[in-house]
């Protein structure tokens, strides 16, 4: 079994290639450490030269930690203490891709939604807007088929499926992966088209510079409290299909509400993919961030 | 089902602790999971005992502890308890939180052979 996503061996195929070795696979980049997008709850100054993963080992003595006594000689049994989070090796993945990222100034986004809330369709539409001015890669989960990376790539820009077979969700190391094929160039833009789920992919950090949530208004105004964890990793939220509001009863107002409940630093966006309006506060919004992340990458800025 | 990823973490881990400190048999784990962590733990006890079946941490124990949810109320000026991430403010009603405990996720301790 995969022991880093959970899945079944041979499950994970990014497109056709079963990619399951991964004691033996070379990564281009470094598996290095970065240290302020991991999710800690205590702080510690950061100066020191210590291991990945935040790991404080140490043997204790017998006796100690809440399993009470231990009698010598009848047991061999001894308490370690470590101290790691359990995500941590996930994290060193996403904090691989980020110095990726960094490193080429790329702007990796990572879309996340239910499934059906019009995420490829949104995709393609920003896709066919942005293609001219910017380059663009895009990674496509889905739990089986090539569909997405197919639908991306009549757009004529590169794209990349990686199915996640029994997985729920995209991981660092799957991305990881995907970015070894894909090979983004600098100062490009890449879009992370994750499995349609509200619920694992809060928890997988990926590389991204920001996770942005897509909820249509097909679906009730309530699932940013539904799914509380992911509206809350989410910097910006995009209300899709906007188009259909005068059918429907979705109150937009209480929805803005709720996402703010969870996450009152979240950014919302309203657009329908389908009739246009509103796509240009999205890709405004795309065009100021990748700025963003050229900064201190001068040759791709010039552009 | 993400409560199986984080046990084969989980069980990613003890592996790894396994060579660097010499011990071949797991007996108990000690997790320390807070009430924002987005982890059932019901579901997770479950997954645990499927997924460590024929592991060095087959039979083994696992104690959860729980940990506070807090968070910082802007409004207030002062952290407070929330169970939820759409829990208001307890002392003013207010959403303006920003969540400061709670997430964790973590394994503390082992009890190993």
């Amino acid at each position: 079994m995969c022991t880093v996503c959970g899945c079944g061996e041979g499950q994970i195929k990014i497109e056709g290639k079963a990619t399951h070795d991964h004691r033996d696979h070379d990564h281009d980049h470094h598996h290095g450490h970065s240290h302020e997008y991991h999710h800690h709850d205590h702080e510690h100054p950061h100066n020191h030269g210590h291991d990945h993963i935040h790991s404080t080992v140490r043997i204790q003595d017998y006796g100690q930690g809440p399993a009470g006594a231990h009698t010598p000689g009848l047991s061999q049994a001894r308490m370690v203490q470590i101290e790691q989070d359990i995500l941590g090796k996930n994290d060193e993945y996403a904090a691989a891709n980020r110095r990726f990222f960094n490193d080429r100034g790329i702007l990796a986004l990572n879309l996340v939604s239910s499934p059906g809330s019009g995420k490829t369709t949104l995709l393609v539409e920003t896709i066919k807007a942005l293609k001219d001015t910017l380059e663009i890669s895009v990674i496509e989960g889905d739990q089986q088929t090539a569909n997405d990376a197919e639908r991306i790539r009549e757009t004529e820009v590169p794209a990349i499926q990686v199915n996640t077979g029994k997985g729920c969700h995209l991981d660092g190391h799957m991305v990881g992966h995907a970015l070894d094929t894909l090979n983004p160039p600098a100062g490009s833009l890449l879009f992370i088209e994750n499995v349609g789920n509200l619920v694992c992919p809060a928890a997988f950090d990926l590389g991204e510079a920001h996770k942005v949530a897509i909820l249509s208004v097909t679906e009730g105004e309530d699932k940013p409290v539904k799914y509380p964890d992911m509206f809350h990793a989410a910097d910006v939220m995009v209300l899709s299909k906007v188009d259909l509001l005068p059918h429907l009863n979705f109150d937009v107002e209480r929805c803005v509400d709720y996402a703010l409940r969870v996450n009152p630093g979240i950014k919302m966006l309203q657009l329908s993919a389908t009739t246009g309006e509103g796509m240009d506060a999205w890709l405004g919004w795309i065009k100021t961030t990748r700025q963003l992340a050229l900064t201190g990458h001068p040759p791709a800025a010039a552009e | 089902m993400h409560e199986m990823a984080i046990c084969e973490s989980i069980v990613q881990v003890l592996e790894k602790e396994a060579q660097t400190q010499n011990f071949q048999q797991v007996k108990t784990v000690w997790l320390e999971i807070g009430p924002l962590a987005g982890v059932e733990l019901e579901a997770l006890r479950f997954s645990f005992d499927a997924v460590t079946r024929g592991t060095l941490a087959d039979q083994a124990k696992l104690e959860i502890v729980e940990t506070e949810g807090t968070a910082w109320c802007l409004t207030c000026a002062k952290s407070v308890a929330v169970q939820q991430r759409y829990d208001p403010c307890p002392e003013c009603g207010s959403y303006q939180l920003q969540v400061t405990g709670g997430e964790e996720m973590r394994i503390k301790e082992l009890e190993v052979n």
